[in-house]
């Protein structure tokens, strides 16, 4: 790790008066879980690190009538703690997947949906779009990315928890650059597919930051994660899946599906819901959601897998939300 | 004369029960010391500098910047201008400094210049191999029981391919076994003292007694000079014999700067420079009568060893059943990876997954019971005395998994959705015999008793068994007997690979006990008026042994030894004529999975191991060590392997985030059962450290295949491999 200034303001204002302007030059600090591993590796070198640890207005979680406030520095402990979590079973279910308390305790909402690709290219120091590409495209891909990976960027989103809060319609509220500057926008939004090594995989500047994360009344929807994972332990699923849907009279009229791991963004499936809006879920309904939400899946060499994983991540998400047998290990 | 014999079992107090670790307290409390953890006054942190390229030549090598970074002490190149670097991690520098922060940062001030090379590193492909020009024949062996006529030159081949003909069944398949890392919790290295012309050197070490001699020798000292010293290691299985280059250079440094020297690799140079285990890949075509006895086995295998490492040792092809005609050839694939080291039972994984694979294809392919056909292949056992041993184990393991209710034919059981079963089973066979060991054993007037023995406890219980033995010898409780290892300045023992420690250290140290004990009987014979050869020690006393009120306690005949404490030192003599040890295990395991035929997850659901080892010295620990074999079994099976990318030779997973092992969750039911009969236990001590660690692989290669009725070929079995031999058999079908 290199050396670096280390800064633990207390207020968003001066969150925003120590973030420089500059890509690289300061970094944002939460629980550190994943930022530290990055610092140690020197894959990410700050001058400054900015620790959001005693912002105490980032630590809150308030709920109105029409949404949730949920702080960006909440723990994901915490938040899948609270009580409004029965109305967000997705939320729960992604953060109970996590099998590491450390992890849980330690990890925060805006570091979770900040974490860097776990792309092994990227932890290699070849670069976020590794070698434009072609590390991915000629190497083992076996964990890359099966839609959205014909542009230079093949790494796979790490987030566990964004498919659900995108399922759930979640927006975030960006601060800055300037104390006062304030931006609110969907979650889908706000991550994209960097284009060069400039860019990283979200739309944040380097002095804006992440301070809430607003959920809308889920009105009805009911909502679930489904993960495939490789064993129980703290490594990522290998393709994950969220489901929200809103059922009236035993069918589907709205549903909002995002896939996790499987892009360079959280994946929101338009294929599998229109399959499934209009229609009663059950196996065969799910299962052909599932169909449609791969029937774009452009694989690339080693991970074919993934676009059987996604399929029934889906079908299972889906029938998970509607409190059906998922099916699989139990 | 002494006689060096064990009790009988009814006459043991302490001998085969079950004995909590002496240290278990220290360890589970972390007052244990690691090498890791000995931080001496004034240590200096040393970390090294891995090449970022799998294949290159050095250019040039700037390590002024990195001198100048404050807190920095010293800088070390370890490749000169020139070298070729054969792996990624290969270690370019060592930057040694007051803080882990200053060091980073000289690390990161290094500027080194490469020129890359061709790199391969797919040791499965031997296509790929041969066209890169990356290929060496690997020996072999055949054995036909037919005499050729005259000197047809064809003779092998025509045979071969008679006896095929004649099979009642052959498969043909391919078998593999991806390479893994050691993964040691507690990586390579050592803390590096130098002091007034000496050297101590706390060097987390499978061997003690050996290694002071190659710390000396580049320090131009001699051995005598140099202590080394480890009382606990954070795992090793196999990979820490020998003293390292980067451990030389630790001593060195500590030397030339004059304060005491830490040098551990980190994670990422860990898994990349500390050893890993051949893979294994096998081409085998096989041929069985009606019944399922193998009656004919031709194999072509690949390995690979690493840049200068040995490879999958041939002789384990095929694997404890060895039918009357085979052939085997081997091709080594040079890689490029840090040679591999001796893992648990080196070679024996990789032959039993291999090979048992292939047998349990001949039961599917025939429709047999797979259990049926490993019975009836005992025939085929090379050591006839095991034959039956394998059978009696095989009923016991069969009972604790209850294979005759839940057994179905390959494929053919019931479906819980896209949920099947399976069940299947492999056997394994070690050696074992103690190595040399020397205790010296120490009573006090007092009552006090010590002992010493150059040889170190990985974590298997070697304290515990060394205070066992003394104490049955005694007649005392095992509290009652101080134990000292883990210094090269204790009487040497030898290395601890091989399952040979608990078989050295019990002979060496119940010969010490009893050359001991015959001189403190002597003096109590003469107190007591009785003859020596009459006395017993038991239940704390020495007693004449048909009389239990003529005798005096431990204390008090001790005291009988006058000013200074009676010290012996004995060898053990192992091999052949001993009565206390032996060599030679073997072992069935039984594994029932899940298998979700949607997403290629496998779940452990019940695993049983029978294990015959001689006698056994703590019950309690030797069923730890079947228990810990068992989960490093399941690991290599269904969760770890090392990904080596094919275009540029980068080790992709050299962190624990990435590197899937199991969790508790993810190995189901265990069951262990140690076949001890008289006729085992008369056999003496024989060594456990690895034998059940073989025949995981097989065993729950052969439930999948049997839940699915499709051999997924390659170990570990991921999701990624099960879906891709689902989507292969069905395209074939
Ligand atoms: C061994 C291991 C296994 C893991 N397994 C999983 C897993 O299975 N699933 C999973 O989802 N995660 C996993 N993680 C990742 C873990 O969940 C994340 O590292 C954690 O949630 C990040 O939260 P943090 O608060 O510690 O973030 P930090 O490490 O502090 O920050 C992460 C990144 O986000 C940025 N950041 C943090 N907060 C903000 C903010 N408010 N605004 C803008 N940028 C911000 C930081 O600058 C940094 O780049 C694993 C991590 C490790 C080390």
């Amino acid at each position: 790790m290199k050396a670096f200034e280390y800064a633990s303001p207390r207020t968003e204002r001066e969150v925003l008066e120590l973030l420089s302007a500059d890509r690289g030059h300061t970094e944002i600090l939460a629980g550190g879980t994943d930022l530290i591993g990055l610092m140690k590796k020197m894959i990410v070198k700050p001058d400054r690190v900015v620790s959001l640890n005693r912002v105490d207005s980032l630590k809150t979680i308030d709920a109105n009538s029409t949404a949730v406030h949920v702080g960006a520095m909440v723990t994901l402990e915490d938040l899948a703690d609270n009580p409004i979590c029965e109305f967000y079973p997705a939320i729960r279910q992604a953060i109970g997947e996590m099998a590491s308390q450390q992890l849980r305790a330690q990890g925060t909402v805006g570091g979770e949906l900040c974490q860097r690709p776990r792309c092994w290219f990227f932890r290699d120091k070849r670069g976020l779009l590794a070698e434009r590409g072609r590390a991915v495209e000629e190497g083992d891909n076996r964990f890359h990315a099966i839609f959205g990976n014909r542009g230079l960027a093949k790494f796979s989103a790490p987030s566990r928890l964004a498919p659900a809060l995108i399922a759930l319609d979640a927006r975030v509220r960006i601060l800055g650059p300037n104390p006062g500057d304030e931006t609110l926008m969907p979650l889908e939004v706000f991550y994209r597919t960097p284009k060069s090594e400039r860019e990283r995989e979200h739309t944040l500047e380097p002095n804006q930051f992440v301070s809430q994360v607003i959920l809308p009344h889920p009105e009805g929807r009911v909502s679930a994660s489904y993960e495939v994972r490789h064993g129980m332990g703290p490594e990522y699923p290998l393709v994950a899946a969220a489901a929200s849907v809103l059922v009236t009279g035993g069918i589907v009229r709205e549903a909002r599906i995002a896939l996790g791991q499987v892009a360079p963004t959280p994946w929101i499936s338009r294929e599998a819901i229109d399959a499934i809006v209009g229609l009663p879920i059950n196996y065969e309904t799910a299962e052909a959601a599932g169909q449609a939400a791969v029937s774009v899946a452009s694989p690339l060499s080693h991970n074919e897998y993934k676009v059987q994983l996604a399929k029934v991540a889906v079908k299972r998400a889906l029938l998970k939300a509607a409190g059906l047998e998922t099916g699989g290990l139990s | 004369m002494v006689e060096y014999v064990w009790p009988s079992k009814e006459d043991s107090s302490v001998l085969g029960k079950s004995i909590d670790k002496i240290d278990g307290v220290p360890k589970c409390t972390g007052t244990a010391k690691y090498s890791y953890d000995i931080n001496p006054d004034k240590v200096a942190i040393a970390r090294a500098l891995g090449c970022p390229h799998a294949h290159a030549k050095l250019k040039s090598l700037d390590l002024s910047k990195a001198e100048k970074v404050p807190g920095v002490v010293a800088v070390s190149a370890m490749k000169k201008v020139g070298d070729e670097i054969q792996w990624q991690g290969d270690l370019i520098a060592v930057v040694v400094g007051d803080t882990e922060g200053a060091v980073a940062e000289g690390l990161d001030a290094i500027v080194a210049e490469y020129e890359q090379l061709d790199v391969f590193v797919e040791d499965a492909n031997l296509e790929a191999a041969e066209a890169a020009g990356r290929t060496a024949k690997a020996g072999g062996k055949v054995q036909l029981e037919k005499e050729p006529d005259g000197d047809d030159p064809d003779f092998e081949e025509k045979e071969l391919a008679r006896l095929f003909k004649e099979s009642a069944a052959v498969v043909e398949g391919r078998y593999g076994i991806a390479a893994i890392t050691h993964m040691c919790l507690e990586p390579h290295g050592s803390t590096c003292e130098w002091k007034d012309g000496k050297l101590t050197a706390h060097l987390s070490t499978q061997n003690v007694s050996g290694t002071a001699g190659q710390f000396a020798a580049p320090l131009k000292v001699t051995a005598d000079d140099v202590t080394v010293h480890c009382d606990y290691i954070g795992g090793g299985f196999g990979s820490k014999f020998a003293v390292d280059r980067w451990d030389s250079l630790a001593a060195q440094l500590s030397k030339d700067l004059g304060r005491p020297v830490r040098l551990m690799l980190d994670r990422d140079l860990e898994l990349k420079n500390g050893g890993a285990r051949p893979s294994g890949y096998a081409e085998s075509k096989v041929g069985a009568d009606k019944d399922g006895v193998i009656k004919v086995w031709d194999t072509h295998f690949l390995s690979a060893g690493g840049f200068g490492g040995a490879p999958v040792n041939q002789s384990v092809i095929p694997y404890v059943i060895v039918p009357p005609n085979y052939r085997r050839r081997g091709t080594n694939v040079k890689i490029n990876t840090a040679p591999v080291r001796a893992w648990r039972a080196p070679n024996h994984p990789q032959g039993c997954a291999m090979t048992q694979t292939a047998i349990d294809d001949i039961a599917a392919k025939l429709g047999l019971d797979s259990y049926d056909v490993f019975e009836r292949n005992l025939v085929n056992v090379e050591d006839k005395d095991r034959r039956g041993v394998y059978a009696e184990e095989m009923k016991i393991a069969a009972k604790l998994i209850d294979w005759k209710a839940k057994w179905h034919p390959h494929g053919k059981g019931d479906k819980k959705g896209s949920v099947v079963s399976g069940l299947g089973m492999a056997l394994h066979t070690w050696g074992g015999g103690g190595h040399p060991s020397t205790c010296m054993v120490k009573i006090h007037p007092d009552g006090g008793v010590e002992t010493f023995i150059g040889s170190q406890d990985l974590g298997t219980g070697t304290r515990t068994v060394i205070a066992i033995v003394l104490a049955e010898t005694f007649g005392l409780p095992v509290e009652a007997i101080k134990v000292n290892i883990g210094s090269s300045k204790y009487p040497a023992s030898g290395p601890s690979g091989g399952s040979t420690t608990v078989g050295g250290v019990s002979e060496s140290s119940r010969h010490a006990g009893l050359d001991a004990l015959v001189q403190l009987n002597e003096k109590v014979a003469s107190k007591l008026g009785v003859p020596a050869e009459s006395l017993v020690a038991k239940g704390g006393r020495i007693h004449a042994k048909d009389d239990a009120e003529k005798g005096l306690s431990w204390k008090e005949a001790c005291s009988l030894l006058g000013m200074s404490p009676l010290e012996v030192t004995s060898k053990g003599a192992p091999g052949r004529n001993s009565k206390l040890s032996s060599s030679g295990v073997g072992g069935v395991q039984m594994a029932e999975v899940e298998v979700d035929r949607e997403t290629g997850q496998v779940k452990m659901k019940k695993f049983v191991t029978v294990q015959d080892m001689g006698l056994v010295v703590n019950h309690k620990t030797a069923v730890s060590q079947i228990y810990g074999a068992m989960v490093m079994g399941v690991a290599y099976a269904l969760f770890e392997e090392r990904l080596m990318d094919p275009r540029t030779g980068a080790f992709l997973n050299s962190e624990i985030a990435d590197y899937r092992l199991p969790r508790l969750g993810d190995i189901g039911e265990f069951v262990v059962e140690i076949y001890e009969p008289e006729s085992e236990r008369a056999r003496g001590v024989i060594g456990l450290g690895e034998p059940p660690v073989i025949g995981p692989g097989a065993a729950i290669s052969n439930a999948v295949a049997n839940a699915l009725g499709v051999r997924v070929p390659v170990l570990p079995l991921t999701p990624k491999r099960v879906l891709d031999s689902l989507q292969l058999a069905a395209r074939n079908a």
